[in-house]
């Protein structure tokens, strides 16, 4: 007994080391057109040395940390019972009247640039993930090309701002329904499509829109993208530090209520405006979800047959859904496009789509608030751990793999009463 | 006019040679499709990982003194397949097992997040840039036409062929004849009533990994020395790729995946000679939503029944 499960602890040890030694514990350099193989620096052996070391120890130990993981997990699930608290905490106009308070005096609070950055990086996914949790988490459209989207509506008022002078307002609307029209475009062709086939069409189109973006280099500006692009004003007050836009008869917020221009301040301009237009964003598909095509989309999720068999129209209500999706994305990509102030193709590659889905799968499909949360944890954890370069993606990977083995249904569980009626639900 | 199929016919090799990685990596996307019905978003990086490995072993064995470029290449497959699979194995008991039976987005999630961590593994491991070599064979037959131009074969790619063919031809009798490959046959059809036979179904999954894997391998280390060249992003849109083919050729389908991948290469290679290389995956792309637009279950696969 004793001797099987030494054993079965020393076999995942010795399997790493045997795997990870040719990767990480040689290094190749090419001399004169040859390979030169030579042993890793002494960092990398002992990287897999303690790794496997520590491999051995958790399988060695497997029991009694299961037995452990157990007892935290019993006690999550007493948690849970009394969640009916929390329900109330929601429900209460005092929790909401604070937290939005305390939303918008945390500029106050941080008190600098680079965690205000973030904050503002942090809503924009907010906004990202709140769009893509209509298409895969009410509508259950697998879509891996949403950054396509994002990149359409940033282009557009980057491309209306670079060549026309359109100012953020005036664009804003326009590349929602740029956006939009995108969604509406893709999605009437491949809707058709089973789950997995949906998915890999919307990574190509993903795909084309970004090589686009690379090889329209008279239009898009190619690989370098646009600068210059101009911030949003705030009721025709300009929040750079001195007139860009409209250089005669401009005033800047500082010159009107007479500040001295800070980089905190527009800062503070900008995330106020990235809050509230995730409101907006909020608003709108919360209200969305509660409507009639709201209830389909969740419907259609559930059962495609039982909802045709009841007359609903399954294109058009995978179509509003796509869309909706889209023009949150192109909300989104516009407000980053005059945040940055520079855009390229490099902020739309596949990775995007992969944060993005992995948002809305971690929030806990279909909630909100789990989005919210998910979007936090997944956009600032790795901005803030910027100083282990190395190892920040590499842990940002392990993390994904280890919540989906621990936690799969998410932060927050959405579920509404289900019978089975099978025993076996269908995945 | 000869000219032009000697064009045509340069053009037809390289898509060839590009279209047998395809199709050896569209194998084990669409085995393990077929099997437990997930997009392994990590294949990708096995490709990549087995190119290093290759690599690796190539340099090594220079260093030992080998020089027959033909043992160099069959030593680093060797290895290369070898090491390869115990990572299929080793991703799938560690990463897919656990989350198997959920939700398929959760597996795909798991599997973005798998293929995440593998490429900074190597990233860590190897640095961020890419790592060249001479090329292992090179020469090559070369036809020359009245005109002037030149269609040539090289020896690597007829080597890529045959090997591909090879490893084709070992799988098609590896799924039809044997017993294992039946009893992969059934678990695909239906999971619950292969193991109510007495088969044990999770040891035939790991097999499937360990065969995408394995052909992964051939595929990397292939390419590979034939562009002489590795970097860690090159699994990633290799990955994004094969899977294109996979799903053209119709996923689940081993036929079809084959298929799906010359079809992909072949494609590619046309858009790349006759309108533009920046816009050859354009093209790829385009092909797919077409194809799926006509036959949405891709070229040879199976429509599925919806059932209540």
């Amino acid at each position: 007994m004793k001797m099987n499960r030494l054993l079965s602890a020393l076999i995942p040890a010795l399997v790493f080391i045997f795997l990870a030694f040719p990767l990480l514990g040689v290094d190749m350099s090419p001399q004169n057109l040859r390979l030169v193989v030579s042993l890793a620096p002494s960092s990398n052996l002992t990287l897999i040395l303690t790794a496997g070391f520590a491999i051995f120890l958790f399988q060695y130990f497997k029991f009694s940390i299961t037995r452990i993981a157990d007892v935290v997990k019993v006690k999550v699930i007493d948690n849970n019972v009394e969640n009916l608290e929390f329900k109330t905490l929601f429900a209460s106009y005092w929790f909401w009247a604070i937290l939005v308070i305390s939303l918008f005096a945390w500029p106050l609070l941080v008190g600098s640039s680079t965690s205000l950055d973030i904050s503002i990086k942090v809503l924009i996914y907010v906004m990202l993930g709140l769009g893509l949790n209509v298409v895969v988490g009410l509508a259950g459209l697998l879509d891996l090309g949403y950054v396509g989207f994002y990149a359409v509506g940033a282009y557009c008022y980057g491309m209306l701002n670079f060549y026309f002078d359109i100012g953020f307002w005036v664009a804003l609307p326009i590349s929602v329904f740029a956006a939009a029209t995108a969604g509406f475009l893709l999605g009437f062709p491949v809707l058709r499509l089973r789950g997995d086939y949906l998915a890999i069409v919307t990574l190509g189109f993903g795909e084309i829109i970004r090589i686009l973006l690379n090889n329209l280099s008279s239009i898009t500006g190619g690989p370098n993208g646009l600068n210059g692009i101009d911030k949003p004003t705030l009721f025709g007050l300009e929040i750079t530090k001195r007139l860009k836009i409209d250089k005669e008869n401009g005033q800047t917020i500082y010159d009107f209520f007479g500040f001295d221009y800070d980089r905190m301040y527009m800062m503070m301009v900008i995330y106020f405006l990235a809050l509230i237009m995730v409101f907006f964003c909020l608003f709108v598909i919360n209200r969305l979800q509660r409507m009639p095509i709201g209830r389909a989309w969740e419907a259609l999720r559930e059962d495609e047959i039982a909802c045709r068999s009841l007359g609903l129209n399954r294109t058009a209500i995978k179509l509003s859904a796509f869309t909706i999706g889209a023009s949150t994305a192109g909300f989104a990509g516009a407000f980053f496009a005059a945040y940055q102030g520079s855009i390229s193709p490099e902020s739309f590659i596949f990775f995007e789509s992969a944060i993005i889905l992995a948002i809305v799968v971690l929030g806990g499909m279909g909630s909100q608030l789990g989005v919210i949360l998910a979007a936090i944890v997944l956009t600032a954890l790795p901005e803030m751990a910027r100083e282990f370069n190395d190892y920040r993606m590499l842990v940002f990977g392990a993390l994904m793999v280890l919540m989906m083995i621990w936690r799969p249904q998410g932060f927050i569980q959405t579920k509404r009463p289900t019978i089975d009626l099978n025993g076996e639900s269908k995945a | 006019m000869i000219e032009q199929a000697y064009l045509f016919l340069d053009h037809m090799f390289n898509g060839l040679t590009v279209g047998s990685a395809y199709a050896l990596i569209a194998i084990g996307y669409t085995m393990v499709y077929g099997i437990i019905g997930m997009i392994n978003f990590a294949h990708g990086e096995v490709y990549m990982m087995s190119a290093y490995i290759g690599f690796l072993v190539i340099g090594g064995m220079t260093m030992l003194g080998i020089d027959s470029s033909l043992i160099l290449l069959a030593g680093a497959m060797l290895v290369s397949i070898i090491i390869s699979s115990v990572y299929g194995f080793s991703i799938e008991r560690v990463a897919y097992r656990p989350v198997r039976g959920q939700n398929r987005l959760i597996a795909l999630i798991t599997a973005i997040g798998m293929s995440i961590f593998l490429q900074n593994y190597i990233l860590l491991g190897q640095s961020s840039r890419n790592i060249s070599m001479q090329p292992l064979i090179s020469g090559s037959w070369s036809m020359m036409s009245p005109g002037g131009f030149e269609a040539s074969l090289s020896y690597m790619q007829a080597v890529i062929w045959f090997v591909t063919v090879l490893a084709m031809i070992g799988l098609t009798l590896f799924v039809t004849k044997t017993k294992l490959g039946r009893a992969s046959r059934a678990t695909s059809e239906d999971k619950v009533m292969t193991s109510l036979l007495g088969i044990n179904t999770n040891n035939v999954i790991s097999i499937t990994f360990v065969i995408g894997a394995a052909m992964a391998a051939i595929a990397g280390v292939l390419l590979g020395t034939y562009y002489g060249d590795v970097s860690p992003y090159m699994g990633f849109i290799m990955g994004l790729k094969a899977f294109t083919a996979a799903v053209l050729g119709g996923i689940g389908s081993i036929p079809g995946a084959m298929l799906g991948g010359i079809v992909l290469g072949m494609t590619e290679a046309m858009a790349a000679g006759y309108f533009s290389a920046e816009y050859k995956d354009v093209v790829s792309f385009g092909l797919l939503i077409l194809v799926l637009l006509f036959r949405p279950y891709g070229l040879l696969g199976k429509p599925e029944v919806e059932k209540v």
